[in-house]
């Protein structure tokens, strides 16, 4: 009755298929064809957008040169750069042991604004009452115990009655906004509810070199510490035996809990360290945006990089490249000041989108037609 | 005779990634016929039927239908063909009755006529010889009654020719027999069934011709009359392989492990484990024998200290003999209460009671290992953690059924993955891979396991590679309790006697092993008894040198008088 009907149907055109693995080369390969894509819309986009461009007063190479003008113009920028991408990186290594776990910690910017807050508010109520070296002591050890009861608490949750430490570790953030909104409030009494730059706590640059160069060592020095002790510790292998399945933890006799708990607590410590850093060793003074959407970013800067310290070195580079890149081409080609976030986010975009085609192939039907074709 | 072609299979290849699951594949099904399809795991027997069903749309050859070239893109493509399959996990709502289960999904003409759909089941039923009642909600039915209620899905859409994907793997022997009876009156009536499995003498029992697969290729079609277990086998593996195992008697066995009416409940508060009594003695494999999810796993994961005991015992006993004393005695206050019940003697043989000695003096005696335990030592291993059972000095090795889900890290090499019994070795914060590494290589040398490396992921390796890598580990353990529940589920025949004959060499090494399995077959071949399991309960234990398998499988369904059965 529907043989006729059934002879018609085509088969389909493509079939995705999925790869069994492939060889490094060319997944880098692909990698780079996908920020050169994306850089490409993005100078397709900002001729769009910018009045220069299209009249003539900028060129596309003006555009492209801002990358590098951006990050690497002068020595100011360089330094500027670089700590920049210090902070980030700390960042993304406080998320990392969690997303190694499987917890999906989006929180690390709440957690680490509760530590810019605990440093400033001893900073505010202590500030010349005790010594400063004293201070900067007090400060962090605040900005530690802040950030880590911000961590772990979802984590106490998830432990005890599995909640979904995602939705938890999200709202944590809104309320570490409103408790430094509210602060604010307290602190400034004029009704600006801006707190400008603290006179006491600000940690000493190095007798030598960069103002910055302290907090770009610390970052580097706690990367080269947490690849440790992710990958040559009991804890850092209970985290990944978690994350695989804790059916397995169990057998093995790992207290699972127990090493979501812990592995919280390492978390929130290292955003401590990035709030630390923040508050006492760059603005001295906290609002509501003193991480600037640093936890989000670093979820992506760690995932880009596998969770992988090292590799994160790589990601939170080329992160803090495009953001200083799109601040300079905001600057140069006179567009307004989110066309930057539009910039970053469509290479982003081609980034994320080419693990796609590294995990997946598409195979184009070899076939003809079906055709009708019969049997004898 | 000349018989009518229902559907033929030109050329099929299907590949997933770089791995070809068929390989140029052809069959042939005649109209009232019983065609097996006949490999062993992972030959892809069941991905070219599911290329017939629509699951999966093949990347090169043809299909033809009446001699007619078919396209099935899709289930509905399928059944407009009127082909049908009945898969091996249901695919059922189980708040609704059969009969609206069998409606689901269809857009017939004219009003819902849920009456008309009843009387058009038991219809069909009648036809063939099924039992069923068309009312009977799924969830209050029998693994074999949602099986039928499957086949009688297929049959009501008007198919023609029916897929059975493994219809026996959950079936008692008394049920297999009755699937058999229905399968033939279909045969019968014109239809064509093609019946997928790994088990050769339902082939032989069922089937008028067989189509043999091998790493998804087409090795050949024959008529079932003119073939062996033994033929069959060969072609299926590729080469002759005996299908013995020798059995020795126990030697000197001595109770290891006793339980005593545990009882457990799972998450919802339901009984999963009732009562349960047994002892399983050294030297000797007990088989568990039982209907899939009877309870056999959280029976293991209770003596394992995974899953919460209700009420009963675990009793362990260590034998301890002229050993030195472990950890466990070595607070003092428990060796001195053990050293007045004359626990210890010396390598003489004469009794040490540490009478008039001082604690330092004790110590070093216990710790320099001069003084022996004079017992075996007994312990209830009931709410314990494993890490407990482990710390306690006991030698219970778990092999789970899921292997790579539970027994394993799938993304971690063997040598991580040897870690995970023995990670905490040592006392810095740092884990020592250089003992897992030098465990991982001897396992691969001694049990010939096929892997890129130590560290390749073990979710790279075929199943019975994972299956070696999960039992070595667990073997290079030293256990005095081996459990292994489905160690050869999923492997090919050579993989599966590997690991038979891995058992068979501990029990001769005077390891208590406890085996749960599904091929009542193997059960009867390779333990000394078997105790029977139905809703948790024991149903009976049996010896399985005198048994058979029509007793175990009435045992296998016997629900006691008394209570009534969980499911």
């Amino acid at each position: 009755m529907t043989s006729s009907k059934i002879n018609k149907a085509h088969e389909p055109l493509f079939h995705l298929s999925k790869r069994d693995g492939i060889a490094f080369w060319k997944a880098w390969l692909i990698r780079i064809a996908a920020v050169a894509l994306g850089l490409a819309v993005c100078g397709l986009v900002a001729y769009l957008f910018s009045d220069k461009l299209r009249t003539g007063k900028k060129t596309l190479e003006d555009f492209y040169y801002c990358f590098i003008k951006g990050a690497f113009g002068t020595e100011r920028k360089l330094w500027k750069f670089l700590k920049n991408m210090a902070v980030l990186q700390c960042i993304s290594l406080a998320v990392t042991p969690a997303f190694r776990m499987r917890f999906w910690n989006i929180g690390a910017e709440g957690q680490t604004l509760m530590g810019v807050w605990g440093a400033i508010a001893v900073a505010f109520y202590l500030g010349g009452k005790v010594p400063e070296w004293l201070l900067l002591i007090i400060m962090f050890a605040a900005a530690l115990v802040c950030s880590a009861v911000w961590a772990v608490i979802p984590a106490l949750f998830k432990a005890r009655w599995n909640t979904n430490e995602t939705l938890f570790t999200l709202m944590m953030n809104y309320v570490a906004t409103y408790v430094v909104s509210y602060f604010l409030v307290v602190w400034v009494p004029s009704g600006s509810s801006a707190l400008g730059k603290l006179k006491y706590g600000k940690l000493p640059p190095l007798p030598f070199g960069n103002q910055y160069l302290l907090i770009i060592l610390i970052s580097l020095a706690m990367t080269v510490l947490l690849y440790i002790y992710l990958r040559h510790s009991k804890h850092g292998y209970e985290i990944s035996v978690v994350g695989e399945s804790e059916r397995t933890a169990r057998y093995s006799g790992m207290n699972v809990g127990k090493v979501i708990i812990r592995t919280m607590v390492v978390s929130g410590l290292l955003c401590g360290l990035a709030g630390y850093l923040i508050g006492a060793g760059l603005d001295q003074s906290v609002n509501t945006e003193s991480v600037g959407g640093q936890g989000f970013t670093a979820i992506m800067v760690s995932w880009l990089a596998k969770f992988n310290p090292l590799v994160m070195l790589l990601t939170a580079g080329l992160v803090s490249l495009l953001n200083s890149g799109a601040a300079q081409i905001s600057q140069d080609l006179n567009v307004s000041g989110a066309f930057p976030d539009v910039i970053v986010g469509i290479i982003l975009f081609f980034i994320i989108g080419s693990e796609f085609f590294i995990n997946y192939r598409i195979v184009m039907s070899r076939k003809g037609h079906a055709g009708k074709e019969v049997l004898k | 005779m000349e018989k009518k072609m229902a559907l033929s299979m030109r050329g099929i290849t299907k590949r997933f990634g770089s791995v070809v699951a068929n390989h140029n594949v052809d069959l042939d099904v005649y109209e009232g016929e019983i065609l097996a399809v006949l490999g062993e795991n992972g030959c892809g027997k069941t991905t070219l039927m599911n290329m017939l069903a629509g699951i999966y749309y093949p990347d090169e050859g043809k299909i033809f239908k009446d001699g007619q070239e078919a396209v099935i893109r899709s289930p509905k493509d399928a059944f407009d063909l009127k082909i049908g399959m009945i898969h091996q996990h249901f695919k059922l709502v189980d708040l609704f009755t059969a009969a609206e289960n069998i409606v689901l999904g269809l857009k017939e003409e004219g009003r819902y006529d849920l009456n008309a759909v009843n009387s058009r089941v038991s219809a069909i039923a009648e036809k063939y010889g099924f039992h069923i009642d068309p009312q009977k909600k799924i969830y209050e039915m029998s693994v074999s009654e949602k099986q039928t209620v499957e086949i009688i899905k297929v049959l009501y859409r008007g198919a023609d020719i029916l897929i059975l994907d493994e219809p026996t793997a959950v079936l008692t022997p008394q049920e297999i027999d009755r699937l058999f009876d229905v399968l033939r009156s279909m045969k019968a009536d014109g239809k064509s069934i093609i019946i997928i499995t790994h088990k050769l003498h339902e082939v032989l029992a069922v089937s008028d011709r067989v189509a043999i697969l091998r790493k998804g290729e087409h090795v050949a079609t024959v008529d079932t009359c003119d073939a062996t277990e033994s033929s069959l086998t060969e072609m299926m593996v590729g080469k002759k392989v005996s299908l013995n195992i020798d059995r020795i008697d126990p030697v000197n066995p001595e109770t290891r492990l006793e339980i005593r009416h545990l009882n457990c409940l799972n998450d919802e508060g339901l009984p999963v484990v009732r009562d349960v009594s047994f002892t399983v003695n050294s030297g000797e494999i007990l088989g568990i024998a039982g209907i899939a999810g009877s309870g056999q796993r959280e029976l293991l994961e209770a003596i394992a200290g995974m899953q919460p005991i209700d009420s009963g015992e675990v009793i362990f006993i260590n034998p301890k003999k002229n050993r030195p004393v472990t950890f466990f005695h070595k607070t003092l206050k428990k060796v001195k209460q053990l050293a007045a019940q004359g626990a210890f003697h010396d390598w003489n043989g004469n009794p040490v009671s540490f009478n008039g000695m001082g604690n330092a003096l004790i110590r070093r005696l216990v710790g320099s290992g001069e003084v022996l335990f004079n017992e075996d030592e007994v312990i209830d291993l009931r709410n314990r953690t494993p890490l407990e059972i482990r710390e306690l000095g006991i030698r219970l090795s778990f092999v789970p059924e899921d292997r790579l889900g539970m027994g394993l890290v799938g993304s971690m090499g063997i040598t991580d993955n040897m870690m995970l019994r023995s990670y905490r070795k040592g006392h810095a914060g740092f884990v020592d891979r250089r003992q897992p590494r030098k465990l991982a290589e001897e396992i691969i040398r001694e049990l010939e396991v096929s892997t890129p490396g130590v560290n390749t992921p073990v979710r790279r390796l075929s199943g019975g590679n994972v299956q070696k890598v999960l039992l070595g580990r667990e073997i290079a353990f030293a256990p005095k309790v081996l459990m292994a529940a489905y160690p050869v589920r999923g492997l090919d025949i050579n993989s599966s006697y590997t690991i038979y004959n891995l058992l068979n060499k501990q029990k001769k090494n005077g390891v208590a092993v406890i085996f749960v399995g599904e091929d009542l077959d193997v059960l009867l071949e390779l333990c000394d008894r078997i105790l029977v399991i139905n809703s948790g309960a024991v149903t009976g234990i049996v010896d399985a040198r005198t048994a058979t398998k029509e007793e175990i499988g009435l045992l296998m369904t016997k629900t006691d008088t008394g209570k009534e059965a969980a499911q």
